[in-house]
């Protein structure tokens, strides 16, 4: 089969970006969206020029490194999968692409479809963890948790870091990111001693990167590869809202 | 000449006894020492949030832009411990004895019984950071099994176990962050380790956004880069996955432990076109209900509906009556190869066999089999686009662990004084075989519960000693690293980086992969050489130095791949036994079984780098079997 590829070529944060097209032959259907990319890069080598970068790692869905935005939708039409899961079958033999990165405020280009996200690692810092020292702990048996408290707290730990939810929300909101780790940790007894100020710190930190303010129009679940439920969100305000009102 | 570091005394009293009688740095002193650690995955993660803990300045260094992408993250199954919860007579001796067994005998007791012995630290660690355990309606942990083991000692959050694991020494290293007990260098790439009087006192890396070169020093290195799964190319590895920091410490005097030995996962996504990137693994605990079979006639290209179960051959249970389809890795891996090799493979390639779950419908109908293993069929059918539950599944074996890796002694040092290396990097615990879920637990002992307990026996003797980057060793790194990089580019020949990669890997795996043989690893030792000639005069890579250059970063690693590749192909020749995840066709028994050789190869091959252009120098540690019994394995 044969795509046009319009992909979105920057050189760095501060200078203007544009579209470039490129037409593709040869795909094969069983190709990963990653492997067809691999192959335009080979040709653009070969004929001299700069080969488009893109974030990629594990290709499997786990990492959270990958992240493009595919005809509009972060990760591309498919729900519950990553850009890397993304097949050439899910795609008209002829098709125009249009292949743009995560456009937030928070998340700076680096170069074409790379973004930095360093700005989700500094709201970990802020309190994303159980202070806990290597060693010196009870054993594991000693903490009973209710089989339906850690499956939820599963769910809401299975977040990824990609940040599409940031990328398909309006208002560049990351709070189904800071949501999923809150959630997660407040649901479980281990979680309890710090509660109040993860809450308050990781919403401090969230606005301090520039994200956006959440107003619930839902997008975000519905582009999380892992499925995230914005019912987290709701247990986070209400999180914050008992931890505010404990000054 | 290899001092393993032992310590004498019995088996069970030898870790105790070493923590005591090694050598301790006082709390107030702690933060007069520096340590570098390079990659922050499990193992390296787990590492320098426990020794920041300790007091110790820590800088950690990553290709990647957040530790939360290291290639642990991927790892499925679980994590084994010998918490005997279920009450199922574990002991941490079993969990000894099976991965001593397992390994094929050809890891140290010592090391292996300890692996063990912090197992039940690592669990009871991880449920204290919050990590999602999957439980009991009662509250209480879960345990599966695995292979390799008769007992349930395998602890697991969903199929995700390496996610949460990672994301939980994630949590510890971030909040050492936070308190600026460690710096951590995103996007940064270790290219050469640093030596000042022999002993490891820094790296140079390069910041893959701007493409500046920087020293680093500190008082002792920390390695914790992974596997060498990717010098085939294709393999169950992160895209980003290489030996470049291994090797760069090997050919400054690490010696490299037992290359050859690779394990061959058997349950993978066929190759389906030579554009393919990796490979994608299929959960092990799919044999527990699938059956393998491939057509008994040669080149049958017919739909598997159409073929009928007397024309069938279900070769793992006609050959291995009482394992049947649970064999264990290495050897449902290597009949697969047999079987397509003879002409039985199926699909367009002929390089898969069946894995069919039509029996395990009708037995258990398909609601249970969608309960079980659901989430693996629709990974299945969203890359092959074939439906599982209508057609048997075709799967083929793929790379995806390396057992071997950077010798290391008792406390995790490199033959370089003050260079540790941890997790899949180094070679130490897994012998010529891994069992399921021992991944994760060793990359956790070695950072949480074994390195801070040894790194200062060394740092003791170092009270005072000032490293610093105005050290010439330094700059003379620098400019090392500098013209290497302006060689790679100012080839500009003809051919990519992938192409010449895609070629190597297609080297190793016809010779040094699941079979290897003394005519075929001579080949690859003759031709290996000569590829990596042509890569050094024909290699195309496009870009400057000092920007981002996906394309240099990748023409760096494949460099050190070639030379990788050759010592691979060395040692697998110099190996004359079979052992686990290494078979030599000359060495089996009558039955097409592994044969080792204990008499003569019952040893650590540690390889010493002498120079470019020259072979490396063997040095062999002898392993002494002073508690288990060596047995051999049977299956049938």
């Amino acid at each position: 089969m044969k795509v046009i590829l319009k992909v979105w070529r920057q050189n760095n944060a501060e200078s203007q970006g544009a579209f470039e097209t490129y037409p593709v032959d040869n795909v094969s259907e069983d190709m990963s969206f990653f492997e067809m990319m691999d192959m335009l890069n080979d040709q653009l080598v070969l004929d001299e020029k700069t080969p488009i970068a893109f974030d990629h790692d594990c290709r499997e869905g786990i990492c959270g490194t990958c992240g493009l935005f595919i005809n509009g939708r972060a990760h591309g039409k498919i729900r519950g999968i990553t850009t890397c899961q993304l097949h050439m079958r899910s795609f008209e033999d002829g098709e125009t692409i249009i292949v743009e990165p995560w456009r937030a405020k928070a998340f700076p280009v680096i170069r074409d479809l790379i973004v930095e996200r360093t700005s989700f690692d500094r709201i970990m810092e802020a309190g994303g963890y159980v202070s806990v020292k290597t060693g010196g702990t009870p054993d594991a048996n000693a903490i009973p948790i209710a089989k339906r408290n850690a499956d939820e707290a599963m769910d809401a730990a299975s977040c990824i870091g990609c940040a599409a939810c940031v990328a398909t929300c309006k208002n560049s909101s990351a709070m189904l990111f800071v949501a999923a780790k809150v959630s997660h940790l407040s649901l479980l007894p281990q979680g309890q001693p710090e509660r109040n100020e993860r809450a308050l710190n990781m919403i401090e930190a969230m606005d301090e990167e520039g994200f956006g303010n959440c107003t619930n129009t839902g997008a975000c679940e519905i582009e999380c590869p892992k499925e995230i439920s914005i019912s987290h969100i709701g247990r986070l305000n209400r999180e914050f809202l008992k931890a505010s009102l404990k000054g | 000449m290899l001092n393993n570091k032992i310590p004498s005394g019995p088996l069970a009293e030898k870790w105790t006894h070493h923590k005591f009688s090694s050598k301790l740095v006082n709390p107030s002193n702690k933060r007069k020492y520096d340590i570098i650690i390079v990659g922050t995955g499990l193992a390296g993660a787990s590492a320098a949030a426990s020794l920041a803990e300790l007091g110790y300045n820590v800088q950690a260094f990553s290709y990647h832009e957040s530790p939360r992408r290291a290639h642990s993250i991927a790892a499925q199954g679980g994590i084994n411990a010998a918490k005997n919860y279920p009450n199922d007579s574990d002991s941490i001796y079993r969990l000894f004895y099976d991965t001593i067994k397992g390994g094929d005998y050809r890891s140290r007791e010592a090391n292996v019984y300890r692996l063990a012995e912090v197992s039940n630290n690592i669990i009871d660690q991880c449920v204290a950071q919050g990590i999602p355990f999957a439980r009991e309606y009662g509250g209480l942990l879960d345990n599966r099994s695995f292979g390799g083991a008769q007992v349930s000692r395998t602890f697991y959050a969903r199929g995700q176990t390496g996610q949460q694991l990672l994301l939980g020494a994630y949590s510890a290293l971030v909040r050492q962050m936070n308190r600026g007990q460690v710096k951590f260098h995103p996007r940064h790439e270790m290219l050469d380790l640093v030596l000042i009087d022999g002993e490891a006192k820094g790296i140079v890396t390069r910041n893959l956004i701007t493409g500046e070169i920087q020293s680093h020093s500190a008082n002792a290195v920390v390695l914790a880069t992974g596997g060498y799964g990717n010098a085939f190319f294709l393999s169950t590895n992160a895209m980003a996955s290489n030996a470049t920091a291994a090797w760069r410490a090997h050919k400054k005097g690490a010696f490299f432990a037992n290359p050859c030995i690779t394990q061959i996962h058997p349950t993978c996504i066929p190759v389906a076109s030579g554009h393919q990137s990796k490979l994608t693994l299929m959960s092990e605990s799919l044999r527990n209900d699938g059956r393998v079979w491939v057509p008994k006639k040669k080149g049958d290209k017919r739909h598997p509906s159409e073929i009928t179960e007397d024309e069938r051959d279900y070769y793992l249970e006609r050959l291995y009556p009482s394992f049947g389809n649970l064999v264990p890795r290495d050897v449902a891996s290597r009949r697969a190869k047999e079987m397509c090799d003879l002409g039985h493979g199926v699909g367009e390639t002929g390089l898969a066999v069946f894995l069919d779950f039509a029996d395990a419908i009708e037995r258990m109908g398909k609601d249970v089999v969608v309960q079980k293993y659901g989430n693996l069929f629709d990974m299945y059918k969203q890359i092959t686009g074939e439906d599982p539950y209508e057609i048997p599944m075709r799967i083929y074996p793929a790379v995806h662990y390396t057992m071997g890796g950077l010798w290391v002694d008792y406390n995790l040092m490199s033959t370089i004084p003050g260079l540790y290396i941890l997790g899949e990097a180094n070679f130490s615990d897994h012998g010529a075989n891994r069992l399921g879920a021992s991944a994760l637990m060793q990359g956790l002992a070695d950072g949480y519960f074994i390195l801070p307990y040894t790194i200062g026996d060394y740092l003791s003797g170092k009270l005072g000693e000032v490293v610093s980057i105005e050290n010439e060793a330094f700059s003379k790194t620098e400019s090392d690293v500098k013209n290497r990089i302006n060689n790679l580019i100012s080839i500009n020949g003809n051919r990519t980086v992938d192409d010449i990669h895609k070629e190597l890997g297609l080297i190793l795996w016809e010779n040094v992969g699941m079979a290897r043989n003394k005519s075929g690893l001579e080949k690859a030792i003759d031709s290996i050489p000569k590829l990596k000639d042509e890569f050094w005069s024909n290699v195309k890579v496009t870009g400057v130095a000092d920007e981002l250059n996906p394309e240099l970063e990748k023409a760096g690693r494949v460099a050190d791949f070639l030379e990788l590749g050759e010592l691979m192909a060395r040692d697998a020749l110099n190996r004359e036994e079979s052992c686990g995840g290494h078979f030599r066709e000359e060495h089996q028994t009558e039955e097409n079984e592994a044969k080792r050789n204990d008499k003569d190869f019952s040893f650590v091959a540690a390889w010493e780098h002498k120079g470019n252009n020259l072979p490396a120098e063997l040095h062999k540690e002898k392993l002494i079997f002073e508690n288990v019994e060596l047995t051999t394995r049977s299956y049938k």
